[in-house]
């Protein structure tokens, strides 16, 4: 059936084959292994020139925090950048995905693509999955029609919006934009009120903290990607040191045991190769 | 509103955000008046009990003259709409004309019969054409279509029912057919816990569509208790 020369092509999408045995290993209670999630706060609020996203660094295994400085304010293209909650590996492929299907898209009409289109390739794919890719987006950027915020839930419903939170911290974020945000705020205002909803969800939301990561994407040139905007979490410096100085200990008393080593010395000398005969090949 | 893939509640395989979708816990209203149609809904958008959107824009265009209120999962009548808009405008360059209201809602109980056990989606088709003027048509849950003069939906609809019944009369006017729309609404929102925010209007007419907000504090005010 299977050879070299007719490889067996595996069939497309997702494979559900193992969810009958994985519901019976469930019900005799050995629960499957979970996912990374970021558990995350994201936002996105647009003001006075363009956009800006914000998000923590924090990525969750349940309780373990697996990773302490991790991205989650994905490339899509130069005009628009996209933050992910969820499944750290679905906001992953997904985005990826998106992003170079707009740069395809570029490419083909030579005009920068605008949101929208993001906002919908990436609606159709989660649609398509029915929810079971975890992906859980705050789409941000800009295009000749203006600023634009979306946010994109994994089921695949749309909501455009002036200023949008996602991810386990988006009730802590967006506490902080509904008492702060109006409209046409200038850049400091902005960096700062995204800085503070993120600082909210970092402090108060378990499954978010470590840094603030911030992306500013002007109507006016190139975005600008702040990685590590600022360390939420700076370690306080210790005040006393807890090391016993030298001769803390007294000594009582001392014994050498002198340990008995014998060697042997092998002085290897050189000896002529073997030649094969002209004659003999192999 | 409850919504989500049926029996994916009990299966302890799927995950925790699959139980809590995104939905429209809705109210949502159309009625006909004597130059065409009233349409309505509240801005309210849940998943579980956080309100996602509090200034959703649940009436949603499908062509010039006809719109649709969405009730059910955001993202089933999201997709839904969009599938059905495609449909019309091909439709419309090949008629070179605007398409009917009828042929909108056969498009929109297609797609939510066919797709019945895998859909949460209760829609209301409205709008204006040539052959037949205002015209409502109700796709439920299950898929069926019927026309009607007046018509509510989603979860708020249950709690307003008999003052539809008490208060539509045929052949309103515009500003009296505005009036009860907001008025049923208000109301619906007032009593049901997943509706909300502002009352957001639609009147499509030959003319078009106007729309418009009422705000929070602008609702008539009720008995408060």
């Amino acid at each position: 059936m299977t050879s070299i020369l007719v490889p067996e092509v595996p069939a497309q999408g997702f494979s559900f084959e193992n969810c009958q045995r994985n519901a019976f290993l469930a019900q005799k209670g050995f629960p499957a292994p979970t996912a990374t999630k970021t558990g995350t706060t994201i936002v996105g609020i647009i003001y006075a020139d363009g956009v800006i996203l914000g998000a923590d660094t924090r990525a969750t295994e349940n309780t373990v925090v697996s990773d302490k400085n991790c991205q989650k304010i994905h490339y899509l293209a130069n005009n628009m950048y996209c933050c992910g909650a969820g499944t750290a590996a679905d906001t992953e492929m997904t985005t990826q995905t998106v992003a170079s299907q707009l740069e395809l898209q570029r490419l083909h009409t030579g005009r920068t693509v605008p949101v929208e289109t993001a906002a919908t390739l990436l609606k159709r794919m989660l649609f398509r999955y029915q929810g079971y890719i975890g992906a859980a987006l705050v789409l941000g950027g800009v295009d000749r029609t203006g600023p634009h915020i979306f946010c994109i839930y994994p089921h695949g419903s749309v909501d455009k919006l002036p200023y949008a939170t996602m991810g386990s911290g988006s009730l802590a974020a967006m506490a902080v934009f509904e008492s702060g945000w109006k409209p046409n705020m200038n850049e400091e205002e902005g960096k700062k009120l995204v800085r503070d909803a993120i600082a909210a969800g970092i402090f108060n939301d378990l499954g978010s903290g470590s840094n603030v990561d911030l992306c500013v994407i002007r109507n006016t040139g190139p975005a600008q990607y702040l990685r590590t905007y600022e360390e939420a979490n700076v370690k306080g410096k210790k005040q006393g040191s807890y090391r016993y100085a030298l001769g803390t200990t007294a000594v009582l008393k001392q014994r050498v045991i002198p340990l008995e080593v014998t060697s042997v010395n092998i002085t290897a000398s050189p000896q002529p190769m073997e030649v094969e005969p002209s004659y003999s090949r192999r | 509103m409850a919504a989500s893939v049926v029996n994916a509640y009990s299966d302890p395989c799927i995950p925790e955000w699959m139980n809590a979708p995104h939905s429209t816990g809705t109210s949502i209203m159309a009625c006909e008046f004597n130059g065409g149609v009233v349409i309505g809904a509240d801005s309210r958008t849940t998943t579980g009990a956080y309100i996602a959107n509090r200034v959703t824009d649940k009436l949603t265009r499908i062509t010039d003259h006809i719109y649709c209120c969405r009730s059910g999962s955001a993202a089933d009548t999201q997709a839904i709409a969009d599938i059905v808009t495609y449909h019309l405008n091909f439709h419309k360059m090949e008629l070179g004309e605007q398409p009917l209201v009828q042929t909108a809602s056969a498009i929109f109980r297609e797609l939510c019969y066919n797709y019945r056990d895998s859909l949460v989606a209760g829609i209301l088709v409205a709008g204006w054409d040539k052959k037949s003027g205002g015209q409502i048509y109700s796709v439920p849950i299950g898929g069926m279509v019927q026309r009607q003069a007046v018509s509510i939906g989603g979860s708020g609809s249950t709690y307003v029912y008999g003052y539809v019944d008490a208060n539509f009369k045929p052949n309103m006017s515009k500003e009296e057919a505005v009036k009860f729309v907001t008025n049923t609404l208000t109301l619906a929102m007032l009593r049901d816990g997943s509706s909300g925010g502002v009352v957001r209007l639609g009147v499509i007419t030959e003319a078009g569509v106007e729309r418009s907000v009422i705000l929070g504090d602008q609702l008539p005010k009720f008995y408060e208790g």
